[in-house]
């Protein structure tokens, strides 16, 4: 409640309707729920692909993971997985961070950071997938 | 970033012991938390002993007679003593409820009282509400219509006025409001459970012809989007009301014009 404890000479109701409505969330919230429900199946199929390859040899392991359905389960997994971390962790820095110069930087930071490891686990797969 | 401790001058410090010469009598400890804005000291928790045989069933009859016959300083809001005007709503034994409802015998051991949590305090008990107040200012709480007024009335058939209960009952009392976790670390944008609890009754209201103008104004990530449904709203709520379910129909009536 930092900005209701300036004693600035603004009507209750003026601080309230702040810049307006944002006339934006529905999106996220959604997205957020969709890559929720995607991750339920995806996750549980990634748990099968660590079980099969457990105690493989590293040429079956790249020959598993080549295999198209596999690689494209996984790449759905990584793309699913990241964008949804992405999702949550803009809730948790909306939330708790409330400098508005640091907040931006974290949300930039998250983007990219999400950007990065998805991008690294998409490539990985790919190189595999079409025998690098 | 959040605050995980209170300021220097938020600290409890000490606190008076009302100790009278006990006649015989059933009495009960009452720690109510004090403070004064006048004499520049931190809060105190104050302990009052109360003759439970010559007092009423409820927390408010006590604090009103620690007021009484004890102590003419502790302040507080009350007016209905019957849970319908919301002024009596602070922190009972850990719960944000009414005074006035809140049974003396449902608290075990002495009764902590506290003001409603993560508001500023003006005194005592009574917490600085203004924020809350022009929040529920903001959502235009009042039938909006566009169509030339009817001669009698706006009808509604008895169906379409049910959708309205569990709704009207709300007194904003703020004790749901005051015990959401979103609402302490961002009350300055979230509207909150009371508020967004308000707003959907607008929302449903049959009559009502201003439906998407209000999602417009509602469709926000702080002032919507905020609510987690953690659900103490729908815990602390002295009406038995469910201010979560009212924010899940909202989000739901987001998706459903949007997609």
């Amino acid at each position: 409640m930092s900005n209701n404890s300036n004693h600035d000479m603004r009507t209750p109701l003026s601080k309230v309707r702040g810049l307006g409505s944002a006339k934006d969330g529905t999106s996220h919230f959604w997205r957020q729920r969709l890559t929720g429900l995607a991750n339920i199946p995806l996750a549980l199929f990634f748990i099968y692909c660590i079980a099969s390859v457990a105690g493989k040899s590293h040429a079956d392991t790249l020959a598993f993971v080549a295999n198209p359905i596999i690689a494209i389960l996984l790449l759905l997994f990584v793309l699913s997985g990241v964008y949804h971390m992405k999702l949550g962790m803009q809730v948790i820095i909306e939330d708790y961070i409330h400098g508005e110069k640091i907040k931006i930087l974290a949300l930039i930071l998250n983007l990219f950071f999400a950007a990065f490891i998805g991008m690294a686990c998409v490539f990985s797969i790919l190189k595999i997938s079409f025998g690098g | 970033m959040v605050e995980l401790a209170l300021p220097n001058n938020s600290v409890l410090k000490g606190g008076k012991d009302w100790a009278q010469a006990e006649a015989a009598g059933n009495y009960k400890s009452f720690k109510v938390y004090r403070w004064n804005p006048d004499d520049g000291k931190n809060p105190s928790l104050d302990t009052y002993h109360v003759d439970l045989d010559t007092c009423g069933p409820m927390v408010l009859d006590a604090i009103i007679k620690i007021k009484s016959e004890i102590d003419p300083t502790l302040t507080f809001r009350r007016s209905c003593r019957e849970g319908i005007c919301g002024s009596c709503a602070m922190n009972i034994d850990g719960t944000n409820t009414l005074a006035c409802t809140k049974a003396i015998a449902d608290v075990k051991g002495e009764v902590k009282i506290y003001p409603l949590p993560h508001l500023e305090v003006i005194k005592d008990l009574v917490p600085d509400l203004t924020n809350f107040y022009a929040q529920h200012a903001s959502i235009e709480p009042w039938l909006k219509t566009t169509t030339v007024e009817p001669e009698k009335e706006w009808l509604q058939s008895p169906k379409e006025r049910a959708k309205l209960d569990g709704l009207y009952e709300c007194i904003l009392c703020a004790c749901c409001a005051t015990s959401c976790p979103s609402y302490w670390w961002n009350g300055d944008r979230y509207l909150g459970p009371a508020i967004l609890l308000q707003s959907y009754r607008w929302l449903i209201d049959s009559r009502d012809e201003a439906t998407g103008e209000r999602l417009d104004d509602l469709e926000d990530p702080f002032r919507l989007y905020r609510c987690h449904t953690i659900m103490n709203c729908a815990k602390a709520c002295p009406k038995g009301l469910n201010p979560a379910k009212a924010i899940a129909s909202i989000k739901q009536m987001m998706v459903e014009r949007k997609y």
